[in-house]
């Protein structure tokens, strides 16, 4: 297990240093999802796997899609069809490739080993949904207004301007 | 039975990533990139709460983290909005051009 979570922890450090170095935004990206699935290993080593799933759902998932999303919107232009043609070489998606290929080998490897058992030191999910909704009850509300405020505060401030325009007095 | 690794590594490696995202921020002029930076070091910030309840096998760590990716998620929702919208009013991406308060 030890060597499972060293391996996460360097790809994961690994990726996270070439997404702050990358000139590209689509490459920065990809190696930031490297990084969170390597940190989902790094839960899951860690006896956290409800936490480890929803690393991989809602952060390697949901919120790199929104930042993929955004990068779509704002790179419009003509040139975006030669612009893609350059990314699809092989130098590009080589790196976040092999640190994926090392990520699947641990994945493959957990599979094979697994017994069946929990490990010792795991926090059961069960737990955390109890406490999730006992002692954070108050927590969970205010999560669920956060995220009300963000939707709205968001789909105002990425209004056209030209809308904004006529609505000014 | 396998056992878990220790919570301490895994809040070094927490430390260390936060360090680089705090990096990203400081050296990136592009507003994209210091999102991604300010991503990586709420995500470094999360690990440690899990370390920090996995060393006394507690959910409360847990449930901080599941707090800190709704505030991520807020976050980021907010964040490319107005990322878009700066784009849209000067037509670049550079922190810089934003210094001026007159819009």
């Amino acid at each position: 297990m030890d060597i499972v979570f060293f391996l996460a922890a360097a790809i994961a450090l690994g990726a996270t240093v070439m997404v702050i170095t990358r000139l590209n935004a689509v490459h920065a990206l990809l190696y930031l999802i490297v990084s969170l699935l390597a940190l989902a290993v790094v839960f899951f080593t860690l006896g956290a796997p409800l936490v480890a799933a929803l690393e991989v759902i809602i952060y390697a998932g949901a919120i790199m899609v929104l930042f993929v999303f955004a990068l779509m919107i704002l790179n419009l232009g003509k040139h975006t069809v030669a612009q893609e043609r350059a990314w699809l070489t092989p130098r590009i998606w080589t790196g976040p490739a092999l640190l994926a290929a090392v990520l699947l080998g641990e994945l493959g490897w957990a599979v094979l080993t697994y017994r069946g058992r929990a490990m010792a030191g795991a926090v059961d999910p069960t737990l955390v949904g109890a406490s999730l909704y006992s002692t954070y009850l108050l927590g969970v509300e205010l999560a669920s207004l956060i995220l009300l405020a963000a939707l709205v505060g968001a789909y105002h401030l990425a209004r056209r301007e030209e809308v904004a325009e006529e609505e000014r007095p | 039975m396998t056992a878990t690794v220790s919570p301490v590594l895994v809040l070094a490696l927490a430390a260390a990533i936060f360090a680089v995202g705090l990096v990203g921020v400081l050296v990136r002029r592009n507003l994209f990139f210091v999102l991604m930076s300010l991503e990586i070091m709420l995500n470094a910030a999360g690990v440690a709460f899990v370390a920090a309840g996995a060393m006394r096998s507690q959910p409360d760590g847990q449930v901080m983290f599941l707090f800190i990716v709704t505030m991520a998620a807020a976050e980021v929702a907010l964040g490319l909005a107005l990322v878009l919208q700066l784009y849209r009013q000067l037509h670049t991406l550079d922190s810089d051009a934003a210094g001026e308060m007159k819009g």
